[in-house]
């Protein structure tokens, strides 16, 4: 009776310990989140997402060149990344018993956890300073540098969800393994590819550190391809540097900008995924 | 026994290894023309190993080898500068678990053969899809679902679309292996009644664990054990009258 009690009082006291690490955990997101809320939200308005920010000693204007620069970005780096991402880990996962891919993984993994900033030198050395200018291109190539790792490793793992009966069964109509590989296991694990490539997406939106370096940062809507631009994470950045507290309002309604479209990306990709057929997340 | 002259495909000293281990050793069967051979044993006896030889199914499992010949039409598949995937569109196959494309529709799992190795060409696709359902007795239980998912209907249905898949790509061959353990009595007697259908088209091969199944439709009956060809014979000599005694013993239930 007693070794039970104390069984049970144990119990209780892990659960409850348990409980309040979830809660520590959970305060800084909940508050982080009340915070951009609180502070961004009231400075929205049509104006203030669509305009460019005022000229010094002026009115605060709007963010609208750094959605625009945002958007640019996520595009441009979405084009040749996704596909180059989707490709490597339909390689990997298809094709990847040999030492080749062994250290493929073993370089994605290990980009996978690279400092961002590390990626932003290194386009600034190797794009920025051979072009002579900053520029929407360098910075995809830097984000780029994120999003394929994140693209390879989710794809490889969604295409071997895809069961092994559906490659036999293609293989014993005498479809050539390309063939199968393409219009049989990837149409399969389409949902997981588009899952993993959204993920990807929202985790380049909120970059900073890469874009410092590569894309500058503009108070003006895009010039052109040689030319720096904006993003959301830049604004937020250098309007929290200022000491005047109404641009510092507005690097709040950019924040909460940003948090909305990377939420929302996130939220909805768990909605779709979980209200699909099919393998992968 | 009837002479080679007959036999549509014939394995000639057939042995297979997963890797060092061997799975079959030196098996020769014929498999006659427009007739169904059964394939029977215990389990882990070498079944599937077998039949997959017949389409080069087997070689697609890494470190899988194969030594021997297997002959279609006297012509080894095994030999130089043959390509696996040519035999395949000729030796079609039907698995236990019925595995449609879960992706796409019944008709789109039908013609999928077609479609996949560029054959379809300059043939009437919805024609080829109408009659290979038709053989696989499924187009009048589906022809008005033809833009359901594949795998929407029942498994029993979902075999015989399976069927249909291979069948749509005009096989000489056609393998099973164990196609109604995973389905109902009723969907069985469907398939078997289908099977003595098709041989009048095809050459079936069927492997299977029911005794009573190879009794009903089989012409040919073939008894491995660990690997090794007990006794081949026509069906009703097998099972009437078998000529070894482990194989009166397997029939009888003794053992397997
Ligand atoms: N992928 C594999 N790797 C290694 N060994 C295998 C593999 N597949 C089968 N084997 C072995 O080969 C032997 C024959 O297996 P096979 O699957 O052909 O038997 P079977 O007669 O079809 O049995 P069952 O009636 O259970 O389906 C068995 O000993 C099995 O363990
Ligand atoms: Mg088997």
């Amino acid at each position: 009776m007693n070794s039970y009690r104390l069984r049970r009082f144990k119990d209780r006291l892990f659960s409850i310990l348990g409980l309040l690490c979830v809660i520590i955990a959970v305060i800084p997101l909940g508050s982080i989140l009340l915070e951009v809320i609180v502070r961004g939200a009231p400075v929205i308005n049509w104006n203030f997402l669509t305009q460019t920010p005022g000229a010094e000693g002026q009115s605060v204007g709007g963010i609208g060149p750094s959605i625009q620069g945002t958007l640019i970005l996520i595009g441009l780096t979405s084009l040749f990344g996704i596909p180059i991402g989707i490709m490597s880990g339909v390689f990997l996962a298809e094709y990847g018993h040999n030492k080749f891919a062994s250290l493929m993984r073993l370089f994605n993994d290990v980009l996978t956890e690279f400092p961002s900033i590390v990626a932003g030198v290194t386009v600034f050395l190797a794009v920025v300073l051979y072009f002579g200018h900053f520029s929407p291109l360098a910075g995809s190539i830097a984000l780029s540098f994120i999003l394929i790792p994140i693209v390879a490793r989710t794809t490889e793992e969604s295409i071997k969800l895809v069961p092994n009966s559906l490659r036999e069964a293609s293989a014993a109509l005498g479809v050539r393994r390309w063939r199968t590989t393409v219009s049989i296991v990837i149409q399969a694990a389409k949902a997981g590819l588009i899952t993993g490539s959204l993920l990807a997406v929202a985790r380049i939106a909120g970059e900073t550190a890469p874009l410092i370096m590569t894309v500058l940062g503009n108070s003006y809507f895009f010039q052109g391809f040689g030319q720096p631009i904006d993003a959301l994470p830049l604004r937020i950045w250098r309007d929290a540097l200022q000491p005047y507290p109404d641009i510092q309002a507005a690097g709040w309604g950019a924040a909460f900008v940003l948090i909305a479209v990377v939420l929302t990306i996130n939220i909805g990709v768990r909605l779709v995924a979980r209200g699909r057929h099919g393998f992968g997340r | 026994m009837q002479s080679d002259q007959a036999a549509k495909m014939s394995s000639l000293g057939l042995s297979a290894w997963y890797d060092q281990k061997q799975a079959l050793d030196n098996v020769t069967i014929q498999m006659r023309t427009n007739s169904i051979t059964a394939i029977i044993g215990p389990s882990g006896c070498g079944k599937s190993t077998y039949i997959r030889t017949l389409n080069r199914m087997h070689e697609l499992i890494p470190r899988a080898t194969v030594t021997g010949q297997v002959l279609l039409d006297k012509e080894d598949i095994y030999g130089p500068g043959v390509d696996p995937v040519m035999i395949r569109r000729r030796v079609g196959m039907v698995f236990q678990k019925p595995n449609p494309f879960p992706t796409m529709s019944i008709y789109d799992n039908v013609a999928a053969g077609l479609k996949l190795t560029g054959m379809k060409r300059g043939r009437n696709l919805d024609d080829i899809v109408k009659s290979s359902l038709e053989q696989a007795g499924l187009w009048d239980e589906v022809k008005d679902d033809l833009k359901k998912p594949g795998t929407s209907v029942s498994g029993g249905q979902q075999q015989r679309l399976c069927i249909a898949r291979a069948i749509a790509l005009q096989p000489e061959v056609i393998l099973m292996d164990e196609p109604c353990s995973a389905l109902d009595p009723v969907a069985t007697a469907k398939i078997e009644g289908l099977m003595t259908t098709l041989k009048e088209k095809y050459t079936v091969v069927v492997v299977t664990h029911n005794m009573q199944q190879a009794s009903r439709v089989a012409d040919y009956t073939a008894f491995l054990y660990l690997g090794k060809l007990i006794e081949y014979d026509e069906t009703t000599r097998i099972f009437e009258n078998p000529k070894q005694d482990l194989t009166e013993r397997y029939i009888t239930g003794k053992f397997g």
